[in-house]
């Protein structure tokens, strides 16, 4: 009886073939394996890292606890990446209207391919880069601003290297100048045509247009794109390992001094044993938990806005 | 996230719509003379020289002033001539130009400092065809004080590199696909789907060094721990690289006319001879040239392989077994840790060239993405 009732169905139903079957199982299985690989990342990472929560506070390293030792390489982190963040965010809206609005279609193509090339750019040779030829460089500025504003704690004591968490947040901002650049680039093309014109027709200068009608629809994906490069400078590994000179934590961003979670990892992982390995897979933890955050937040702020920019 | 939306309807939300035009003063523009700007352009530029000259301080300074000068004598001169509305306008023009080539200057920089350092080194067949095995201090002294030749290349990273990130693609693109195949034809909106959806975008953002550590931590529980080898690299570099194939993938397959889906279904093809056949192949060049673009993005990684495969200064060609070396981490290890520290410049040379030999992979990888997308894309019948 049961075998009436299950073949009913399948003979009214599209033919179940053996291909099919395979070929859907297959991309079911992909797709459940992308659940998989996260949840695998966060719990590998947890279970390496409780060694170092639950430690004695002596053993780790700086002999206070792990709070202690992490705070540091948190703040300086987060530090370089909002400095990364306010200095390339204007630079990279520029490029992106200048692509968009200003260059001719030709131009704007081959920019377009040369900011990616920006951005596939390793950033080992950032790294290298930057502590070779862009460090130096920023000496005279650092002393500059040691003369002239150095009552303020950021710019107390210029470094004569130039290594300092300062360089590293002004790399950063080169490599994250493309990613912007290429969100925003994407939203401000996409401006309604008739937006423009309109615009345009009741006389608007070329700037007013921008403002009026290109901004307002763009700004939700400009904030998403500034939040994907914030979390891509947070991870930032090798250009701030190779840059910064690391040092405790200090308010002087132009003096030696200053660690971040990546380079941290990076620069002592490779003689790391025992607790200390926990220490730093904890330490990752939290920096993927920082890029989490920042990646959830950014993509709130994208769906918030679009509901009432109007124009989606 | 409710109240905007019952504002919309009701008087106060036009203010709020309008919010942004505020500051649009409706005032008459008078007509510009010609050239004005190339006029103001030439005055700072002769300014900056005559400043330069007479104050030689550094040429950068020089410049940035020049440009300040630019961009306020664009507005002044246009304030005159033809009004606030216009000064605006094209104070606005000067200062996205000038943030355009303030991206460029960098870029330039990097290019000139990577080819002058390590082009010539890049270029030594003996440079490729070499490994560091035996390679110590004392044949960079001799390099440097008897001129006698540079020994030791970056063979044995240019295979590493190869082997890792073939590893890495093998996994990747086969899971990247199917998962992009399973969210376009399969899932469409339900449940599994929208959080795939989601959980690649939050895979996007894991930095590459946390990656690496998971790596580490996976094969430190299956095989023993401090596990380090090539494929422990390319599990890791496939973590970073399957969320990009997914994301280029999706947006090629999603693109394909839907009309092409339905004719084959409708000739009774099956749905996966209909993907394989006919979704696929229309796709083709896009998802080539997607999957090529994630290829150049995991290329140059190194953190994630400083944590998971570690470091050798021999050629290791088996990646199941043992640390290996990759083009990345030999810049990395020669530029930071020089082979002989009394003696920096043959190490530095090694890590520029490999450096060049790493810029030129990812040009030609970009360079490839976009070919294949433009001489295979599909002909558009008229």
């Amino acid at each position: 009886m049961s075998e009436t009732i299950t073949r009913a169905p399948r003979r009214s139903g599209p033919a179940r073939r053996v291909g099919d079957v395979v070929f859907s199982g297959t991309s079911r299985a992909s797709a459940s394996l992308i659940l998989f690989i996260l949840a695998a990342v966060a719990i590998f990472l947890i279970a390496n890292a409780i060694p170092a929560f639950r430690a004695d506070p002596a053993d780790i390293t700086g002999g206070e606890g792990f709070f202690s030792y992490v705070w540091p390489l948190v703040a300086g982190t987060v530090i370089a990446s909002i400095i990364a963040m306010v200095v390339a965010t204007p630079i990279a809206v520029g490029i992106a209207l200048f692509v968009s609005h200003y260059a001719s279609r030709r131009i704007g193509q081959t920019i377009g391919f040369v900011v990616d090339l920006l951005a596939a750019v390793p950033s080992v040779v950032f790294g290298m880069w930057g502590m070779q030829v862009f460090a130096p460089k920023l000496v005279p500025f650092f002393g500059w601003l040691e003369d002239n504003l150095g009552f303020l704690p950021f710019f107390a004591d210029g470094s004569a290297t130039g290594r300092t968490l300062l360089t590293a947040a002004l790399v950063l901002a080169v490599m994250i100048l493309p990613i912007i650049t290429s969100v925003s680039r994407e939203v401000f093309v996409q401006t309604p045509r008739l937006h423009e014109e309109a615009a345009l027709a009741l006389g608007a200068t070329k700037w007013e247009m921008i403002r009026t009608a290109v901004i307002p629809f763009g700004t939700p994906g400009v904030i998403g794109g500034t939040m994907l490069g914030l979390g891509r400078a947070l991870g930032e590994t090798m250009a701030v390992a190779i840059i910064l000179s690391p040092g405790p934590f200090t308010w002087n961003l132009i003096g030696t001094g200053n660690k971040t979670i990546p380079s941290e990892i990076a620069l002592n992982f490779p003689e790391a044993a025992g607790l200390r390995l926990s220490e730093l897979i904890a330490a990752g933890l939290v920096l993927f938990a920082l890029t989490l955050a920042v990646n959830l937040i950014a993509r709130w702020i994208v769906d918030r806005r679009s509901e009432f920019s109007g124009a989606n | 996230m409710s109240t905007p939306t019952q504002e919309r309807t009701t008087g106060p939300r036009m203010d709020h719509e309008l919010d942004h035009l505020r500051g649009v003063v409706p005032s008459p523009v008078r007509p510009a003379p010609p050239h004005l700007s190339l006029m103001v352009l030439g005055g700072a530029v002769l300014a900056t020289l005559l400043l330069h000259l007479a104050l030689g301080r550094s040429l950068v300074l020089s410049v940035v002033i020049g440009y300040l000068l630019y961009v306020v004598g664009v507005n002044v001169a246009y304030r005159l001539t033809a009004g606030a509305r216009v000064a605006t306008d094209h104070t606005m023009r000067a200062l996205i130009y000038g943030a355009f080539v303030l991206a460029i200057i960098p870029l330039i920089s990097l290019l000139w400092t990577v080819v002058e350092n390590g082009g010539a080194t890049a270029l030594n067949p003996d440079f490729l065809q070499q490994t560091m095995n035996g390679v110590t201090g004392v044949h960079d002294k001799a390099y440097v004080e008897d001129g006698a030749p540079m020994v030791g290349g970056a063979y044995h990273a240019i295979i590493g590199t190869l082997i890792i990130t073939g590893i890495a693609a093998l996994i990747s693109i086969p899971v990247g696909l199917f998962t992009a195949i399973y969210l376009v034809e399969y899932g469409g909106l339900n449940r599994l789907s929208r959080a795939i959806r989601f959980l690649v975008d939050v895979m996007t953002g894991i930095p590459s060094i946390v990656a690496g550590l998971f790596a580490f931590a996976l094969f430190g529980v299956l095989f023993g721990v401090g596990t380090k080898n090539g494929v422990a690299g390319a599990v890791a570099l496939s973590v970073l690289m399957i969320p990009t194939v997914v994301r280029n993938s999706e947006e090629m397959l999603r693109i394909v006319p839907n009309e092409l889906r339905e004719a084959a279904l409708a000739l009774g093809v099956p749905k996966w001879r209909t993907i394989a056949k006919v979704v696929l192949p229309t796709a083709a060049s896009g998802l080539a040239s997607g999957i090529t673009l994630a290829i150049a993005r995991v290329i140059g990684e190194t953190a994630p392989l400083l944590v998971a495969v570690g470091f050798t200064r021999v050629l290791n060609v088996n990646p199941a077994d043992g640390p290996m070396n990759n083009l990345a981490l030999y810049a990395y290890y020669m530029f930071t840790r020089p082979l002989n520290p009394g003696y920096r410049d043959p190490s530095i040379e090694r890590a520029w060239a490999a450096a060049v030999l790493l810029v030129i992979c990812v040009i030609a990888l970009n360079l490839l993405a976009r070919l294949i997308a433009k001489f295979f894309a599909p002909k558009t019948g008229s």
